[in-house]
C-alpha cells in the first residue's frame, strides 16, 4: 500500500504545472474543488445566513420592546410567528454561521496553507460537503415559507412539542427544521474528516505535531468533538423524524416512549457542541495574540493538553441543561461538580492568553482589538456560567433571560467576535487588500458597546424573574412594570445600532477591495506559513511546497535582527 | 472539468494512506451513530424489562442466526479479495468481491423475508394458522421495542445496500487494476456493517429472556 502511494506522489509532481489553464466562471466558482473557494463559499453562505439571523432577532426585540406594534418591514408578529423567529434565529446563529464560519470556513482557508500542503486531501468529498450544506440552508429558509411556517419548538426541539404537530402547529415546519439540520450535520462530518486526514496526513516536511499552529489544533479537535457528540443526536432526529412521520412513540410517554431520552441525546451533543464553536475562535485570537504582542505564545503545549482536557470534560457535562428537567438529584450532584469543573481548563486558557500579553510589544491594530474583546466578553460568558453551573442558583435561573445574556455572552464573543477578528486578520491573505483600519476600528466600537448594551439588562431582567420564552410582557402585570419595559426597550435600541454598525464593515470591505492597498506576501509579520506565499495564494497555494524549521511563535528571539521567524526560514 | 488529484493526498505523514485513513474516520463517526442508537434502546431495555423481552421473543431467531453466519462468511470473502488484490491478481479480485455481494444480497433477502412475514403474516400463512396460533401484525408503530427493532435493523439493512453498491463499483474498478486500494478500504468499512450487526444480534434476538 505504502509503495502504491510513493508512486502516485512522483506521479503528480510530474505533471502538477500544467493544470487549469482557463476555467468558466462555474468551474471557478462554483464547483471548484480550491479549498479556498470552497472556504470563500462557506464564508460568504454564512454571512448571508448571518443577516437573516440578524434580521430575525430585529423582529422580535421590536416585538418585546413594542408589543403588538407593526413592525417595520415585517409586519404585526403573531405568537406563532414569533416562536418560530426566536426558535430559527437560534438554529440558524449556530449551525448555519458559527459552524460554517469558524470550522469550515476558515478551517478550509487555513488548514491546507498552514499545513503547507495544496489542497485538502479530499477535494471533491471537501465540495460534495459544502453543497450539502447550501443544501441544508435552502431547506431550512424553505421550512419559513411552508404552510404553517416555520418551527417553533425552540433550537432544541424537545418532544413532545417537535414530535406532535397537534402541539407544534407547524407539521410541515417541524419536519423541513429537522431535515435541514441533519444535512448539515453530514456536511460537517464530511468536511471534519478531511480537516482531521490532512493535518494528520499532509503536512510539510519537518512539521512535527507541537509546529502545528494552534488555530488548525483547535479546528482539528472542535471536528474530532463533533464527530463524537453529533452521532447520538443524527439517530436522535432520526427517531424524531420517525415520531413525526410514521406515528413510532419513541417520545411519547403515552405510549411507553420517554421525552428526557431526546433531551440526554440532544444535550450530548448540544454542549460539546458549545465548545466545537469556541476552539476555533480560540484558535483565531491564539494566532493573532502572539502576532500583535511579538512574543512567543505562553505556554503552547500547556495550551492544547488545556484543550484535550476540556474535550474530554465536555463530554460527561450535559445534564446541566437538564436540573428542573426532572433527572435524578443525585446525578444533578454530579453535573454541577464536572461542570465547575470544566470551567477550570478554560480559564486557564485565558490566562495564558493574558500571560502571551504580558510584557509583549502590543500594537492596537484591528484584529488585535477584537482579539482582546474576545477574551474579555468570553469571560463574562464565563462567570456567568457558574451561576447556572451551580444547581442551586440554576433552579432559580433556570430559563430566565440571565440565561440567554449568559449563552450570549458566551456565543456572540465565539461566532461575532471571532468572525470579526479572523477575518481582519487574514483579510489581506485572503484578497491582497488591506483593510482600512480606521473604519475597522470605528465598527469595532460601534458593535462592542451595543452588544454589551444589549445584554446586561438582559442579565437584570432574568435576575428579575423574567421568563424566556414571554411572546408579549404585557400580559403579566409583574413583568410589565415601566423599569422593565425601558430595558427592553434599551437592549432593542441598542441591537439596532449594532445591526447598522455592520453596514461599516460591508462599505469597509468594498472599498478596501477597490482602493485598497497592496497587502504584499506578509503584512503583519506572522510566521506561519499561509504569510509565505502570495496574497491571495494562486492554484497549488505555494510555488515551491515550504518545509519547516521551527514552531509558529518565534517572536522577537534574541539575537536575531527581525523580531520574527518564519517557519519556513532555515536561518 | 479535469480533477486533479492534489499532493496533498498522497502525503502519508503518519503512515496510513489518507484513503485507509479517511475510511477509519467515517467508521469512528458512524460508531457513534449506532452508539448512540444501541445506547438509547439499551436505557430502554433495562427499564421495561420483562415486558421487552416478551416482546423480544417474538424476532425469528432462526433468520438473525442464518444473517449472522451469511454476514460473517462474506466478510472472509472480503479478506481474500483484499489479499488477492494485494498480490495483483485482478481476476481473482473481482471474483471475491462479488462474493461478498452475493453474501450482502443473500443477507438482504433474509431481511426482507423477516421484515415482511412480521407485517404481513397473511403472506406466509392461511388465515386459519393466523387465527389458531394468534399472529398479529407486528410493525415499526406497535411498540417502542418494535420501533426500535426496525429502525435499527432498517439502518444497518441500507449501510449493507450501500456496500453492496460500492463494492460493485470497486469490482469494476478493480478488475481493470484502477483504485486496487480501495479494495482494503471497503474491506473496512464491510467488517464495521459487520461488526454491527454482532452487536444487533443478542441485542434484538437473543436477549429474549425466555
Amino acid at each position: 500500500m505504502a509503495d502504491t502511494a510513493t508512486k502516485t506522489e512522483e506521479a503528480h509532481s510530474d505533471h502538477h504545472d500544467d493544470h487549469h489553464h482557463d476555467q468558466s466562471f462555474w468551474s471557478k466558482y462554483v464547483f471548484s474543488t480550491d479549498h479556498k473557494v470552497i472556504g470563500m463559499q462557506y464564508m460568504l453562505t454564512g454571512v448571508a445566513m448571518a443577516l437573516i439571523g440578524g434580521f430575525m432577532s430585529y423582529v422580535f426585540r421590536m416585538q418585546l420592546a413594542f408589543p403588538d406594534e407593526s413592525v417595520p418591514f415585517f409586519g404585526r408578529v403573531s405568537s406563532l410567528e414569533y416562536n418560530a423567529l426566536v426558535t430559527n434565529h437560534g438554529t440558524i446563529m449556530i449551525f448555519w454561521v458559527a459552524m460554517p464560519i469558524l470550522i469550515a470556513a476558515f478551517g478550509n482557508f487555513l488548514i491546507p496553507l498552514m499545513c503547507g500542503c495544496d489542497d485538502m486531501v479530499f477535494p471533491r468529498i471537501n465540495r460534495l460537503s459544502y453543497q450539502v450544506f447550501l443544501l441544508s440552508a435552502v431547506v431550512l429558509v424553505i421550512s419559513f415559507f411552508v404552510p404553517g411556517g416555520g418551527f417553533g419548538g425552540a433550537w432544541t426541539a424537545y418532544p413532545p412539542l417537535s414530535a406532535n404537530a397537534e402541539y407544534s402547529l407547524t407539521p410541515m415546519g417541524s419536519t423541513l427544521w429537522i431535515l435541514a439540520v441533519a444535512l448539515e450535520f453530514v456536511a460537517f462530518l464530511m468536511g471534519g474528516i478531511n480537516f482531521i486526514t490532512t493535518a494528520m496526513n499532509a503536512r510539510a516536511k519537518g512539521m512535527r505535531m507541537f509546529d502545528i499552529p494552534l488555530v488548525v489544533w483547535m479546528i482539528v479537535i472542535a471536528s474530532i468533538l463533533f464527530m463524537i457528540s453529533v452521532g447520538p443526536l443524527i439517530a436522535g432526529a432520526i427517531m424524531l423524524l420517525l415520531d413525526q412521520l410514521v406515528g413510532t412513540a419513541f417520545f411519547n410517554p403515552f405510549r411507553g416512549g420517554d421525552p428526557i431520552l431526546w433531551q440526554h441525546l440532544f444535550w450530548f451533543f448540544g454542549h460539546p457542541e458549545v465548545y466545537v464553536v469556541l476552539l476555533p475562535a480560540l484558535g483565531i485570537v491564539g494566532e493573532i495574540i502572539p502576532t500583535f504582542a511579538r512574543k512567543k505564545f505562553f505556554g503552547y503545549k500547556l495550551a492544547l493538553y488545556t484543550v484535550f482536557a476540556t474535550g474530554i470534560l465536555s463530554f460527561v457535562v450535559w445534564a446541566h441543561h437538564q436540573f428542573i428537567a426532572g433527572v435524578d438529584p443525585r446525578m444533578v450532584h454530579l453535573f454541577t461538580v464536572t461542570t465547575l469543573l470544566i470551567s477550570i481548563p478554560i480559564a486557564e486558557l485565558c490566562f495564558l492568553y493574558i500571560a502571551t500579553l504580558y510584557g509583549g510589544s502590543i500594537s492596537f491594530k484591528t484584529p488585535m482589538l477584537w482579539a482582546l474583546a474576545f477574551v474579555v466578553e468570553f469571560l463574562i460568558g464565563g462567570v456567568t456560567g457558574i451561576h447556572l453551573g451551580a444547581s442551586g442558583a440554576d433552579i432559580y435561573m433556570h430559563d430566565t433571560y440571565f440565561v440567554v445574556a449568559h449563552f450570549h455572552y458566551t456565543f456572540f464573543p465565539i461566532a461575532i467576535i471571532g468572525f470579526y477578528a479572523g477575518i481582519t486578520f487574514w483579510f489581506p491573505k485572503w484578497t491582497g487588500c488591506m483593510l482600512n483600519e480606521f473604519w475597522g476600528k470605528v465598527h469595532f466600537w460601534l458593535t462592542i458597546i451595543p452588544f454589551n448594551c444589549i445584554f446586561i439588562p438582559l442579565f437584570i431582567l432574568g435576575m428579575g424573574g423574567q421568563h424566556r420564552r414571554i411572546y408579549n410582557h404585557q400580559h403579566f402585570s409583574e413583568l410589565a412594570t415601566p423599569e422593565y419595559q425601558n430595558l427592553r426597550i434599551f437592549a432593542t435600541v441598542s441591537l439596532i445600532v449594532m445591526l447598522l454598525a455592520q453596514v461599516i464593515f460591508f462599505v469597509n470591505i468594498i472599498l478596501s477591495l477597490r482602493k485598497g492597498k497592496k497587502a504584499g506576501k506578509n503584512p503583519w509579520k506572522a510566521n506561519t506559513l499561509e504569510w509565505t506565499t502570495e496574497s491571495p495564494p494562486g492554484h497549488g497555494n505555494f510555488k515551491e511546497l515550504p518545509e519547516v524549521y521551527r514552531g509558529p511563535y518565534e517572536y522577537s528571539v534574541p539575537g536575531r535582527k527581525e523580531d520574527y521567524w518564519p517557519q519556513d526560514q532555515k536561518e | 472539468m479535469s480533477f486533479q488529484i492534489p499532493i496533498a493526498t498522497s502525503r502519508n505523514l503518519t503512515g496510513v494512506p489518507t484513503g485507509r485513513l479517511g475510511v477509519w474516520w467515517i467508521v469512528a463517526s458512524e460508531i457513534v451513530i449506532f452508539g448512540g442508537l444501541l445506547a438509547a434502546f439499551l436505557m430502554y431495555r433495562l427499564h421495561h424489562g420483562d415486558e421487552w423481552a416478551k416482546e423480544a421473543g417474538k424476532t425469528n431467531i432462526w433468520c438473525g442466526s442464518i444473517n449472522t453466519f451469511v454476514l460473517l462468511t462474506s466478510s472472509y470473502f472480503v479478506v481474500l479479495a483484499h489479499k488477492a488484490a494485494g498480490e495483483n491478481k485482478l481476476q481473482e479480485a473481482y471474483k471475491y468481491i462479488w462474493w461478498t455481494i452475493a453474501g450482502g444480497g443473500i443477507f438482504m433477502c433474509v431481511k426482507f423475508y423477516e421484515y415482511t412475514s412480521k407485517i404481513f403474516p397473511e403472506w406466509y400463512y392461511t388465515q386459519q394458522i393466523i387465527e389458531e396460533k394468534g399472529i398479529e401484525s407486528i410493525t415499526i408503530t406497535t411498540s417502542v421495542f418494535w420501533a426500535f427493532y426496525f429502525t435499527a435493523t432498517g439502518i444497518h439493512g441500507v449501510h449493507v445496500l450501500g456496500g453492496m453498491v460500492i463494492m460493485a463499483i470497486i469490482a469494476h474498478d478493480a478488475k481493470k487494476g484502477k483504485f486496487l486500494h480501495r479494495v482494503e478500504n471497503i474491506g473496512i468499512y464491510w467488517h464495521f456493517v459487520d461488526l454491527v450487526w454482532i452487536f444487533l444480534f443478542p441485542l434484538f434476538y437473543i436477549a429474549s429472556g425466555l
